[in-house]
């Protein structure tokens, strides 16, 4: 039951299918990867999981420890512990990422309960400095005027204080150059743990040099059409992706 | 016998009534007199006035309106005004009368007392500046009204070189059904002095009230003025904020109106950049709600060369709210290496809300950087999504953005406690 599972998912954005039956089982403790071709689907399936309003699932399911989840609203499949760090992390202005990432905390203690300030700001700092942001960081506005590096790393700080079961990083290692790889690789995993299963989805197989998958799957027309151990990833960085879609 | 606390405002020229004797001197007196004359002959401001397009004009009736009756809670009143507990002197009014004041704390030299104080010990300095700039962006009528009718105000007086470390905090209130007030304040910072300054604008009861304030903010060579006005008037109540800053060479005002209640606020706000180098910084934050109308109205107004002017005004606009800015940069022929700045963001959560935005830009002179813009939008869902997708519930995420909006404008105000102190009072009333 501690899976992430999804089951022959079928999603659209208006009237066009995307997703056409994809199915993917993700266990606690372990890291999938999914690779594919712009186009194959891999960030629909991050916000269709997610909850993203433009998207309708039009069968299947997504399981959160044998959870349904596709009825709930975004925020709820949040705190059941669910967490997606963006492709794209939205600016927004005036909002500082302390109070930001202290209102998602906040959403997850019991009515009535108040967040210990002293103890949050501890939390934060200390994963603040793990991943090599400087602590100013905290009042400035969220991803406002961020390089791709640091949005990245606020995505990786998110999840570090929020401390999801199952994680889908989408696109994190788009943007960023080596040096911001490997930190936000290294907070990555750090966060690797048997009570935390992840999907990394990416482009490229460099992202997995540093982030170890246990099992990478490759995407193609909205399904999973090839499944294998962490060494398919370079077959499909030295061959490409076509003799997956044409075999 | 007719009681005070039922007399209209239109029944007679002075708020001095039933042998009530005036403090003010004979010139005071007859100026008085003279604005009341102005104010009868002037017509009601209609519609197809420029300076009152969509204007809402029917809220500006005054004709329910009372002379506010003597207070007779004071001590409940100080202690409902409780805000900055760090602060350099306060001043209580109510009902225009002054029910508190604590200045021991100020340096020498600063003079923080009430008007009819200041035109007995400090008559001439007084008189300099006592409405020296004519209201001209509508309301002269009701600045005229306002001059017939003031009972007190605030002067304060910062002599050349005082620096205040810790902020004046300054109240006024309203009490009783229909009551009418017109709180007056001028503030003089002389040469290279430095003050913060904020002043409360509040209810006792839910009511209805009409308030007609004025302001003038003279910053003189090298001065310093951060200056906060936040009203937070009654759903019921029809406020009139008239607003003159003038900035001498290398002076700085930076003044914030943040309206915060009231049901009918126009607000005026006149900036004039009277030397070189000058700075005024314009900011306002409205959460307009409900039925309100905030109707604002601004001038830009350059008059000597290389100074600066930058206006920010946020409204976020939910129900049926309505607002109107309308505001002016003007260049004068003069004012060569101007750098003006103006913009209205709308943000509409609303259908029913309603924002009209009327930027404009005159300029006589060469060799200038004006820029000004208004937009409105909705709240960006892609913001929202982001937010819920970290567990945020969409109506806290909802405040976060929109208390983020007004917070890009408060972040411009350069003293912190003030800020806090808006940040905190504007919690209550983010829906």
């Amino acid at each position: 039951m501690s899976t992430l599972s999804i089951c022959n998912l079928h999603a659209s954005i208006g009237d066009k299918p995307i997703l056409r039956g994809l199915t993917l089982e993700i266990p606690k403790g372990q890291v999938h990867a999914i690779m594919g071709k712009n186009g194959s689907g891999k960030s629909t399936l991050a916000k269709v999981m997610a909850g993203h309003p433009d998207y309708t699932v039009t069968s299947g399911d997504v399981l959160l420890d044998g959870e349904s989840i596709l009825a709930m609203e975004p925020d709820q499949r949040a705190r059941l512990g669910l967490f997606l760090a963006f492709q794209y992390p939205m600016e927004i202005p005036g909002v500082t990422i302390a109070n930001f990432i202290r209102a998602a905390v906040q959403s997850r203690l019991p009515q009535g309960e108040e967040l210990e300030a002293t103890d949050y700001y501890a939390d934060l700092y200390s994963k603040m400095d793990a991943l090599s942001i400087p602590r100013a960081f905290t009042s400035r506005s969220v991803n406002e005027g961020f390089s791709g590096g640091e949005k990245k790393r606020c995505e990786i700080l998110q999840m570090a204080m929020l401390q999801p079961k199952y994680a889908v990083l989408d696109e994190t290692d788009s943007g960023l150059d080596i040096d911001a790889l490997k930190i936000v690789s290294s907070g990555v995993n750090a966060l690797r743990s048997p009570e935390v299963g992840m999907l990394v989805i990416t482009h490229y197989q460099r992202l997995l040099d540093y982030i170890i998958p246990d099992k990478v799957h490759v995407m193609a027309e909205g399904k999973i059409v090839l499944s294998g151990e962490k060494d398919l990833a370079l077959k499909l960085e030295s061959e490409g992706y076509d003799w997956v879609t044409a075999s | 016998m007719i009681s005070s606390a039922s007399t209209s405002i239109l029944n007679s020229s002075s708020s001095f009534n039933h042998g009530e004797a005036s403090p003010f001197p004979d010139w005071f007196q007859e100026q008085q007199a003279n604005a009341w004359d102005i104010f009868l002959k002037l017509p009601q401001p209609i519609r197809r006035d420029e300076m009152w397009r969509f204007s809402n004009l029917k809220k500006t009736s005054l004709e329910t309106f009372l002379e506010a009756s003597k207070i007779k809670n004071p001590d409940e009143i100080r202690n409902r005004s409780q805000g900055i507990t760090d602060i350099a002197a306060k001043m209580i009014f109510a009902n225009d009368q002054l029910i508190h004041r604590e200045v021991s704390n100020l340096p020498e030299g600063v003079v923080l007392i009430s008007i009819e104080e200041a035109l007995k010990h400090h008559g001439e300095l007084f008189r300099q500046h006592f409405m020296k700039h004519e209201t001209r962006l509508g309301s002269y009528k009701f600045a005229m009204l306002h001059q017939a009718k003031l009972r007190t105000g605030v002067f304060l007086y910062l002599p050349p070189g005082v620096v205040l470390n810790k902020p004046i905090e300054i109240w006024h209130w309203v009490e009783g059904a229909h009551s009418a007030i017109f709180p007056h304040t001028l503030f003089v910072a002389s040469k290279q002095s430095h003050a913060s300054v904020i002043e409360r604008f509040s209810s006792l009861s839910p009511d209805p009230a009409f308030v007609c304030a004025m302001n003038d903010l003279i910053i003189e060579e090298e001065a310093c003025l951060n200056y906060a006005s936040v009203q937070e008037w009654s759903a019921q109540t029809t406020a009139f904020h008239l607003n003159n800053t003038s900035v001498s060479k290398k002076g700085r005002a930076t003044a914030l109106q943040a309206h915060l209640g009231g049901l009918f606020v126009r607000s005026e706000s006149d900036s004039r950049l009277l030397g070189k180098d000058a700075h005024s910084i314009m900011l306002s934050i409205n959460p307009a709600h409900g039925k309100q109308e905030i109707d604002q109205r601004t001038f830009q107004d350059h008059i000597a060369p290389e100074a600066t002017s930058d206006l920010l005004y946020h409204n976020a606009l939910s129900d049926e709210a309505r607002t109107i800015f309308s505001g002016l940069i003007k260049v004068e022929k003069e004012a060569h290496q101007t750098d003006a700045y103006q913009k209205v963001r709308n943000l509409m959560l609303s259908d029913e809300a309603e924002a009209n935005s009327m930027p404009g830009l005159e300029i006589l002179a060469d060799d200038v950087r004006c820029t000004h813009g208004a937009t409105s939008g909705e709240l960006n869902k892609e913001e929202l999504f982001y937010m819920m997708a970290r567990g945020i519930p969409p109506q806290e995420g909802v405040k976060l953005i929109v208390r983020g909006f007004f917070q890009t404008v408060l972040d411009r105000l350069e003293e912190p406690l003030l800020r806090h102190c808006i940040e905190e009072l504007l919690e209550n009333h983010l829906f």
